[in-house]
């Protein structure tokens, strides 16, 4: 669904992307795993136009979303859940979500789907007329994950969905996530720093290195690989 | 059933507001009628100002600019020609202008213009910047203005001003015109625009995530405050009948940030109320500034002692009030009738409703 080509991203004299390449099956849940300053975030950001690559190809589905700008490209069916939630703290649990269908238009069909975050998240439901920032952080997850959900992406983009999180909390998050995919063959590109939970969900795995893809392949292949276990799941 | 309720409500107390206006203006006199007056123009000011930051969370210093240019278009377009030659002595006035005069409505509304396209004109590069660097901006291209209304002699008359502007201004036009701001910009709130507004204060990355365009919103925002701020520059110009470049200085925007804060960011009520407050208590306070005596105490007049005292009051505000008197509280019916059957309702709150 989503195939990026050799990615060159400079913030000023910094070269944060030495040409990534890398492909979103649909239907299929992709991790992209790495260390800070990996890269991560920075190939999200590029996703969603909030930053101009120097070189390579991004395509949707056959359409290049180069150029384009982050409105026009939500429009094209990519969501983003930024890190660390983000969530309007002085709006409502339902205000939020309304903004996350805000390039739709058919107010029928937003509510259906406001209806379906619920049955998703029921705790979003009780809490619909409070505001966002009165949520815990795994609530404002929850909320921030439907709000990305309102706008029905063909490509789903999470940004360290564990980051601030109780363990357990991470773990519920990412099972969702799996549920979703398995439901509705919803397509999600995972960006997380906990390699094993991300690899316990994830069809495909990348693993990013300063600036560089360093391995990838299936999640199952790399959570047995011996320099992924040394480097990144702590076992010696 | 509730709705009904409350439009009728909010009908009748329209009607009783006007009623109120049409007494006070045909008895209270020019003094307390001019306070009135800049009661309005004020509460125009204060929400404008709350819609660009309170709303939309720009901090944006260019509300004295803004004013100046509308107080200046209608000032232009409503004096006479006599009036025009008789105050440009120095250096006449260029050809087309010296002999324009329309009525107020439309001087209104092209000030109001003016000021918006201005508005939106500044606005375009300074929308790059971001918190403290935008009021910076805004705050640099207040001064311009003014600096441009000193020295374009030709136009504005320079230094020397602008004197026997005609007092159209009475209680009928600003406070229709600060009730026609306030509704507009209310329903500008509760729309999806509006929302976008208050996603783009809590965050902007999120907001453009999610598809919202933040330049649009912003813009959208700062051509309609513009646009009434113009218009309550104009209402100013034709109810003091004088003006020159210093009624426009940093303070007046100042003034406007102070009443905002004090009113609560968010609450359209909230803003007028401080507007209302300020304005009288600023009269109220007068005395404060000629000489006195307190027991042995020998107090001489003190210019400026009002305005000392009126940060102490704005210092109280904040520490007692930390989100303003009104928070982001709006006045309602439902809440006004809550309060009376309280007992019965222990739990009706005040939330954002739909009245003014």
């Amino acid at each position: 669904m989503l195939e990026i080509q050799n990615l060159h991203v400079y913030y000023g004299g910094i070269h944060a992307l030495h040409g990534i390449s890398l492909s979103v099956p649909a239907g299929k849940i992709v991790a992209l795993l790495g260390a800070n300053g990996a890269g991560k975030s920075s190939t999200l950001r590029t996703i969603m136009g909030i930053v101009k690559p120097t070189q390579g190809t991004i395509e949707l589905e056959g359409q290049s979303l180069l150029g384009m700008k982050p409105f026009d490209i939500v429009k094209q069916g990519v969501a983003l859940v930024p890190e660390g939630r983000r969530v309007f703290t002085n709006l409502t649990v339902y205000e939020n979500l309304a903004l996350g269908a805000y390039t739709r238009t058919d107010r029928e069909e937003v509510r259906r789907e406001v209806a379906e975050v619920y049955a998703l998240f029921p705790r979003l439901e009780e809490r619909e007329k409070q505001s966002a920032g009165t949520l815990s952080g795994g609530e404002q997850q929850m909320l921030a994950l439907g709000r990305a959900l309102m706008s029905q992406p063909r490509l789903l983009m999470i940004d360290e969905p564990s980051l601030g999180l109780a363990p357990v909390l991470s773990q519920g998050v990412l099972r969702r996530l799996k549920e979703l995919n398995e439901k509705s063959g919803q397509t999600i590109l995972l960006i997380e720093q906990n390699a094993r939970a991300a690899l316990s969900i994830a069809d495909y795995a990348y693993i990013l290195e300063t600036g560089e893809i360093r391995l990838k392949g299936s999640a199952a292949d790399l959570a047995q690989s011996d320099e992924v276990r040394r480097t990144y799941l702590g076992v010696h | 059933m509730k709705k009904r309720r409350n439009l009728i409500l909010t009908l009748a107390a329209l009607i009783l507001f006007g009623g109120f206006l049409y007494y006070a203006q045909h008895t209270f006199n020019p003094y307390i009628l001019r306070i009135l007056n800049l009661c309005a123009v004020f509460t125009i000011f204060a929400v404008t100002f709350n819609l660009i930051f309170g709303y939309t969370g720009q901090f944006s210093l260019g509300h004295a600019g803004f004013a100046a240019v509308g107080a200046y278009v209608a000032a232009l377009l409503t004096m006479s020609a006599a009036q025009k030659s008789a105050n440009f002595f120095l250096k006449p006035i260029i050809s087309p202008l010296a002999n324009v005069e329309i009525p107020f409505l439309p001087a209104l509304l092209l000030a109001g213009l003016f000021a918006s396209v201005v508005g939106s004109l500044v606005a375009w590069p300074a929308l790059r910047l971001r918190g403290d660097y935008l009021a910076i901006a805004t705050l640099g291209f207040s001064e311009i203005i003014r600096i441009l209304l000193v020295n374009l002699q030709p136009i504005t008359n320079g230094a020397l001003g602008l004197k026997g502007i005609p007092s159209y201004t009475n209680l009928y036009w600003s406070w229709g015109a600060a009730l026609v701001c306030i509704f507009i910009i209310k329903s500008l709130i509760n729309t999806s625009y509006g929302r976008a507004m208050s996603a783009i204060r809590d965050d902007e990355v999120a907001a453009e995530a999610l598809g919202v365009s933040l330049f649009k919103h912003k813009m959208m925002a700062f051509a309609v405050s513009a646009f009434f701020v113009g218009v309550a520059g104009a209402l100013m110009a034709n109810l003091i009948s004088t003006i020159d470049p210093k009624v426009f200085l940093f303070f007046l925007t100042y003034q406007i940030v102070g009443i905002t804060v004090m009113g609560g960011m968010g609450s359209l009520t909230g803003s007028t109320i401080a507007a209302i407050l300020y304005t009288v208590f600023l009269e109220a306070l007068r005395p404060i500034e000629s000489p006195f005596t307190i027991g042995p105490l020998n107090i001489p007049g003190i210019p400026g002692m009002r305005m000392v005292l009126f940060s102490i009051l704005l210092l109280t505000v904040i520490l007692f009030y930390r989100r303003g008197l009104m928070g982001t509280n709006e006045f309602s019916w439902d809440w006004l009738i809550g309060l009376f059957h309280r007992k019965d309702t222990a739990l009706a709150a005040p939330t954002g409703g739909a009245e003014k």
